[in-house]
């Protein structure tokens, strides 16, 4: 085991060095460069621009700055923002909390939802439920986020006024928990319907892979009941591929709250994206897209060590 | 792995190798089991006819090719310009007055019209954005389960570190940088929607190479293009084919995500996303602004889905979900 997650860690390193390359070159892509903000700016001659290519070592050779570039990502000094020169870290991380309980909250709400209809669709295989459960799935995968955020905002607050359409909590109001939960409820089915599709089809071909082998017979002819053959039998061996799924789904679930988020006015990662967009901020922008890449790698390093966890076949091989 | 897809999940729908009687070579056909004896069904037959055989993809198809004939005929069939402004008819709903059936927008521009040329926008980018993927996609998994090895290596370590970044993020850096034309957002979004492919066709290619007529080829000293062109890669059609209308699917709801985040289609062209992008303002006053192009999306999207669904299924029975 202790062999297995040392090689997995190992293994990341290399992913984590590529995703740096790309995101350095990005910034370097970037029309302007690191210094639009400056060469954009009319008030700054030629003189002033060398002399800030110098301070920030940017006429030294490309390995070098990379290097410099990368230590400073690794200690933590990602730069400052180009309006109001506040540290984009500090920016970034206060975000993220927004973030992780919208994330959190549409993917539990999927997996719980996902996981009871691939389960009845792969017990009663070819019925009507099961027939409608694929097709939904289909078709749920094939909805605009942003459009289905939109019909939501439509029929729950301003036909039904049921739930407010958007924000974290009521301007003006007691920030409890209360206000933050009637908030949440939107934003979470909405970023939940492509997750519970993609849960669904896949707890539904897990457990159908599971449920045909030879020792679920045999547990069924001792006279087992049906609940404990699924639940206490094929379960378990049908957790392996849910488990690598939650870390498949997590680069998908960083754009699904973007897009949420920006339909809602969540006050998360995904809004300061877009606000940095179209302030054409680069550092936040490179500091976002390099946070959200570490984070499917330590996600999917995370779903591989559970799985060896729970499945010794895994960590054996 | 199947990371920034926002659809099925491709993994989905890995095929497998099909057999060589597939190959469009005439004589090699084989007896279906259970048929009329001494009745010979073609490949092609036979797939058609499991094709047939998945209704729905049969209905997403019809609708592909009547959203395929909107898209090239939309001069012909639109009502009016899709651009003219008339500030004395905004916001009239649709169903009441007749010569603009579906209603005008905020600047009084028939939604019809709109539409229809927005579709030619939103089918054009997806269907172009598909066809960068794919060759990207083929480039990388041809060269990396041909040559193996080393090249394999670096080629796949390239195509994990994409996957670690959330598409939607990469799609609005990149459509920032460049002027959004139709060329350059179908080619950011093949350029950041390649990886799936190229992982199918590599592990495609690595079991063809195998076969025992690629050994043969390369017995009788077949050049290397020559084996990849005429030997691997009329036998990984069938992956190719059912990735490509996928990715169509794909790659139209992320044009339509970044258009209605602004970073696609320039207004005032229209596209089924930018379509959306004031839409929320209107809400009260007029809610079909919000709901239409959300529903074309919807369809499109959904209709090569299933059209897909059904390819594979056709191609490949044993992969049935």
């Amino acid at each position: 085991m202790f062999h297995f997650v040392v090689k997995r860690f190992l293994q990341a390193i290399p992913l984590m060095i590529g995703v740096s390359i790309i995101g350095f070159s990005m910034m370097h892509l970037a029309p302007g460069g690191p210094l639009a903000v400056y060469t954009l700016n009319p008030t700054i001659t030629a003189q002033d621009i060398e002399r800030i290519k110098h301070v920030f070592g940017l006429d030294q050779p490309v390995y070098v700055q990379y290097l410099k570039w990368a230590y400073g990502m690794l200690t933590g000094n990602w730069g400052n923002t180009f309006f109001g020169g506040r540290p984009v870290l500090e920016v970034i991380l206060e975000r993220i909390p927004a973030t992780f309980l919208l994330m959190g909250s549409g993917m539990s709400l999927a997996m719980i939802i996902g996981m009871i209809i691939g389960i009845l669709g792969a017990v009663k295989r070819y019925s009507v439920f099961d027939y409608l459960a694929t097709t939904g799935a289909m078709i749920a995968l094939s909805f605009p986020t942003f459009w289905f955020g939109l019909m939501t905002i439509f029929v729950f607050s301003l036909k039904l006024g049921w739930l407010p359409s958007g924000g974290m909590y009521t301007l003006g109001g007691e920030e409890n928990l209360i206000d933050l939960l009637t908030h949440l409820a939107l934003p979470t089915l909405v970023l939940a319907l492509v997750l519970v599709a993609q849960w669904s089809r896949y707890t539904r071909s897990s457990f159908l892979e599971v449920i045909h082998q030879d020792y679920i017979r045999t547990a069924r002819s001792k006279g087992l009941g049906g609940g404990r053959i699924l639940f206490r039998h094929a379960f378990p061996n049908a957790l392996a591929p849910l488990v690598a799924l939650a870390g498949i789904q997590l680069p998908w679930l960083f754009s699904g709250a973007l897009i949420t988020e920006t339909i809602f006015g969540w006050p998360g990662m995904g809004r300061l994206f877009v606000d940095a967009l179209t302030m054409k901020e680069y550092p936040i922008l490179m500091g976002m897209v390099m946070i959200t890449a570490v984070a499917v790698i330590i996600g999917n390093l995370m779903a591989d060590v559970i799985n060896a966890l729970i499945d010794p076949r895994i960590r054996l091989e | 792995m199947a990371s920034h897809q926002i659809g099925p999940m491709k993994n989905d729908y890995y095929v497998k190798p099909v057999s060589r009687a597939l190959d469009a070579d005439g004589g090699v056909c084989q007896v279906t089991p259970g048929s009329a004896s001494g009745y010979y069904e073609t490949p092609m037959r036979r797939i058609f006819r499991r094709f047939l055989h998945h209704r729905l993809a049969v209905i997403g198809g019809c609708i592909v090719i009547a959203l395929l004939f909107m898209a090239f005929s939309a001069n012909l069939i639109s009502p009016h310009d899709p651009l003219s402004l008339d500030t004395q008819r905004r916001f009239i709903p649709p169903f009441k007055d007749f010569s603009f059936i579906l209603g005008t927008d905020e600047m009084g521009r028939d939604i019809l019209s709109r539409l229809f040329h927005g579709g030619r926008i939103s089918l054009v980018v997806g269907i172009a954005a598909m066809f960068a993927t794919i060759v990207t996609g083929l480039a990388v998994g041809l060269m990396s389960g041909f040559y193996g090895g080393r090249v394999d290596n670096l080629l796949m370590r390239f195509t994990d570190t994409m996957l670690c970044f959330p598409q939607v993020f990469l799609l609005l850096v990149l459509a920032a940088f460049v002027t959004p034309t139709v060329i350059s957002i179908a080619l950011i979004i093949g350029l950041t929607s390649w990886m799936e492919v190229a992982r199918i066709i590599r592990s495609q290619i690595q079991y063809i190479k195998e076969q025992d007529f690629v050994q043969a080829a390369f017995a009788l000293g077949a050049s290397e293009t020559r084996i990849m062109f005429r030997e691997l890669l009329p036998n990984a059609v069938a992956p190719v084919m059912v990735s490509a209308t996928l990715n169509v699917a794909n790659a139209v709801l992320m044009e339509s995500y970044i258009s209605f985040l602004g970073y696609g289609i320039q207004p005032p062209l229209a596209s089924w996303g930018n379509m959306l992008t004031n839409a929320q303002s209107y809400f009260d006053l007029a809610p079909w602004l919000a709901i239409l192009p959300g529903v074309m999306i919807t369809l499109t999207v959904m209709s090569f889905n299933f059209l897909g669904d059904g390819l594979r299924d056709a191609l490949d029975p044993r992969l049935r979900m």
